[in-house]
């Protein structure tokens, strides 16, 4: 594929309003028919400081992150200063009459000719973006029509006023920079979703019914997406007092019916250690969702890592299974939270979906979702077959036992945290222990047997292999294109289910390799441990990043010179 | 007709004479005396010997983590309004280790029964001071007398507005098979502490201790008047007033919540239109 794209950085202070210039003109490009890919990354404060709104644009584009700048809309001076040195040969700065721009290539806007009010700046900025791109505003006007539309006509005509004198203005200035190729003439419809958004709307996809939650970025849009569409999809979404209670909540609301999902990030999830275990002894098909950022403790609250793989693939005392998918895209977010519930109900095991903070607020284009395609997902038992005999953890060749709902027959259902009997209550008997044992690891079988397997890149027995899990993705398939222009082999090995592994699916493309090079968001190569504890097969080469800055091709490229 | 035979006999893993038995006696007289059949019933419990009660009896169960009965009761009510929801567990687990949950069921006011068995100490890890330990009782790991003030369970439920808010002892059982079914009955969060003597590990607040103490509340008492209830509540001393200390109307969590008046969970599906529409606002 040819990557034509262009990258609109938007900086500012927090509370500037640059996410709403971004936001509005990412979904503004996605209906002309361009594809958008966003990386965001702000500060842990909620007015001033430095935040960034990347939007990667173009008819045909790496969705992944990228380091250089091709229109850099600054709002503020230190924005100039910080990103100028990242402005491509050619690029321009977007800035008002009064930031220092000498010696770049810039279009200086005159905000208080343009805008008959300081709140009317960010459509200012809007309308000369678009303008520079040479887009026409059609769907920036409808975009603020329907953002506006509830103040009143008069809000609304006002906004669009400004945004035509800005857009005309540009047209009168000299400056320099390409205009954007032609849209297609029809595109098809598209969604733009941030990676929080998909996992939610996988979820409700998936008949999720209950969330409960405490706030915690970036794990929290999670639950504020289905809070936000609760009225209309029914979804019970509770903030609990700490993520213990929302956790073990869950747990009461599965074992009586719900669907549940658990959103959070390291440190909060960290509390939910116990209760995932509790989720493995009463065999509770819960979700939990966790969105990586720096650690440990506090780390870098707003930043991204992929660190926390070990804890999640570890948490809870004793042993019991359990699956962990990582999405590589927005998309894979919708597709493998909708899986995660499908292999927790069939399984009746805690499932997880690890994301991280590059990925849970990276807008992308996506195809809508072909609901009718999605598979069917187990539901648990209303009425059992003898309910006066009923067992909860009944024994069976699979190890899975029926899994009647309280309360809608005269089964009584018993789900004891200690060892128990197959109806549930608690035992002291050390054989049935063993047998209840082996009863629980049995469905880890069947996880397995569902394991999503990795997907593979380019030419078998590629000269390079980036090996590589999680939001990283993007960024190692176009690293991986340009290796190949510089004609070298390369392929990638993508990781969209890091548990259970299955050697067989992953092995022979190591071994075929010529040099394997695990990418991962982390300082001590986590995946590289799990995949040779796993097979024997040792990664001994490998790009790190833990800076809390998502990972670029240029960044992997440069990693890999020192390698190679 | 449900009878107490409906909840069944067990062998408990219990002290001889240990108040845990009055008090599951008493809960079943209560369920079986409001006409429950055991499948319309569940109980979720934390850890202790408290929390081994539902194992004695036939009902659903979710005997979980200690100090967490509480938000797993509160997930089982909200996903089916239709069970009848007890958290039961001891002072340590619902005082100590979830207090917390403790006071957000206070304020969530979830339609569902707290029952404590409050003996004033830990039973089960052998005898540590527990929230509800008298300051300077000495124990064997507070040798020098338990250094903090104890907790007073009733008052913070009644300072909280809590809508019903009962202490009980298991030497009066009678009153006590009163006290939680009215408990149950009530519509929202509703406690009832119980003092039930531990005979190994509590050498102070023996049986015959509370039974001199204990004394019932009589019916000049307006549980609804907050500031007498309160008043009540602190007491705690030469007399220890039992029975309800407070009532109160407060809306139940959810009256006025859209998503639970589509019905229990288990019955729900996937709204495709709805989802369709919720998917088309994304384009």
């Amino acid at each position: 594929m040819s990557d034509s794209s262009i990258v609109i950085l938007v900086g500012g202070e927090a509370g500037q309003g640059l996410v709403t210039i971004g936001q509005l003109m990412a979904k503004a490009l996605v209906r002309a028919g361009y594809e958008v890919a966003v990386t965001q990354a702000y500060e842990s404060r909620i007015r001033g400081g430095h935040n960034t709104f990347a939007i990667r644009t173009g008819l045909e584009i790496h969705h992944a992150p990228t380091e250089q700048v091709d229109v850099l809309v600054a709002l503020d001076a230190t924005t100039v200063a910080l990103h100028k040195g990242q402005l491509a040969p050619g690029g321009i700065v977007l800035a008002g009459e009064g930031l220092k721009t000498a010696g770049l290539n810039a279009l200086r806007i005159p905000f208080k000719q343009l805008a008959p009010k300081a709140m009317f700046e960010n459509v200012v900025a809007l309308g000369v973006l678009a303008a520079v791109l040479c887009e026409d505003i059609t769907h920036l006007e409808e975009l603020l029509r329907a953002s506006f539309g509830k103040k009143g006509q008069a809000v609304v005509d006002e906004n669009i006023i400004v945004l035509r004198a800005a857009h005309a203005w540009v047209r009168t200035q000299n400056y320099r920079f390409p205009c954007m190729p032609p849209a297609p003439a029809n595109p098809a419809e598209r969604l733009l979703l941030t990676g929080n958004d998909a996992a939610a709307l996988g979820a409700l996809a998936a008949g999720c019914n209950f969330c409960s939650f405490y706030p915690m970025t970036p794990g929290s849009s999670v639950a504020m997406t289905l809070a936000d569409k609760a009225k209309i999809m029914g979804t019970i979404v509770e903030q609990a007092e700490d993520e213990i209670a929302a956790a073990n909540m869950a747990i009461g609301a599965v074992c009586a019916g719900g669907r549940a999902i658990v959103p959070t990030s390291g440190g909060g999830f960290a509390l939910m250690v116990e209760a995932v275990s509790l989720a493995g002894m009463l065999e509770t098909p819960v979700v939990f969702l966790v969105a990586m950022r720096p650690g440990p403790a506090t780390g870098l609250p707003t930043r991204t890592e992929q660190a926390d793989l070990n804890l999640v693939l570890y948490a809870g005392h004793g042993e019991f299974p359990r699956a962990v998918f990582s999405p590589g895209s927005v998309e894979e977010c919708f597709h493998l939270t909708y899986r995660a519930f499908e292999m927790a109900e069939k399984h009746q095991s805690p499932v997880f979906v690890l994301t991280d903070q590059y990925l849970a607020d990276s807008l992308q284009n996506v195809t809508p979702f072909d609901l009718e395609r999605l598979p069917e997902i187990p539901a648990p038992l209303l009425a059992p077959s003898d309910p006066k005999n009923y067992k909860r953890f009944a024994f069976t060749d699979d190890g899975l036992s029926p899994r009647a709902i309280p309360g809608y027959s005269e089964a009584l259902v018993i789900s004891d945290s200690d060892e128990h009997t197959e109806d549930g209550k608690l035992t002291e008997n050390l054989d049935i222990r063993v047998k209840m044992v082996a009863k629980r690891l049995q469905k880890g079988l069947g996880l397995a047997g569902d394991t999503v397997p990795p997907s593979y890149y380019g030419e078998d027995a590629a000269g390079v292999l980036l090996v590589c899990w999680g939001s990283t993705l993007g960024a190692a398939l176009e690293a991986r294109e340009r290796l190949e222009e510089q004609g070298k082999s390369a392929a990638v090995l993508h990781f969209a289910q890091v548990w259970p592994l299955v050697e067989d699916q992953f092995l022979p493309m190591l071994e075929a390799a010529g040099r394997v090079v695990c990418v991962e968001g982390n300082a001590t190569g986590q995946l590289a441990r799990l995949l040779r504890q796993e097979s024997g097969f040792r990664i001994t080469d490998m790009v790190l990043r833990f800076d809390g800055l998502p990972i670029t091709a240029a960044y992997i490229l440069r990693g890999l010179e020192s390698i190679l | 007709m449900v009878s107490v035979e409906d909840y069944g006999q067990f062998e408990t893993a219990w002290c001889p004479g240990c108040g845990n038995h009055a008090l599951l006696a008493a809960m079943k007289g209560a369920l079986a005396g409001l006409g429950l059949a055991p499948h319309q019933v569940l109980v979720a419990t934390g850890i202790g010997q408290a929390a081994k009660s539902p194992l004695y009896m036939n009902c659903n169960m979710i005997t979980g983590l200690h100090g967490r009965g509480l938000p797993a009761a509160t997930g089982v009510k909200l996903a089916n309004p239709d069970l009848t929801v007890i958290a039961e567990s001891g002072d340590g687990c619902n005082y100590g280790e979830g207090g917390n949950h403790f006071l957000a069921a206070l304020r969530r006011n979830v339609d569902i029964t707290l029952i404590v068995h409050d003996n004033g100490i830990y039973g089960l890890t052998k005898g540590q001071a527990s929230p509800t330990t008298a300051k300077g009782q000495v124990t064997k790991s507070q040798p020098f007398g338990q250094p903090s003030e104890a907790f007073n369970p009733v008052a913070v439920a009644v300072a909280m507005g809590a809508g019903f808010v009962a202490r009980g002892f298991t030497g009066e059982p009678e009153h006590l098979v009163d006290l939680i079914q009215q408990a149950i009955r009530h519509k929202g969060f509703s406690l009832v502490d119980v003092f039930q003597p531990c005979v190994t590990f509590n050498k102070v607040n023996t049986f015959a201790w509370y039974k001199q103490r204990c004394r019932k509340i009589g019916a000049e008492h307006d549980p609804n008047d907050r500031d007498k209830a309160l008043a009540l509540a602190l007491e705690f001393g030469d007399s220890i007033p039992i029975g309800v200390l407070a009532r109160g109307e407060r809306a139940v969590f959810g009256t006025d919540l859209p998503t639970l008046k589509a019905g229990p969970l288990a019955r729900r599906g996937v709204d495709r239109e709805a989802l369709e529409k919720v998917l088309r606002s994304y384009q």
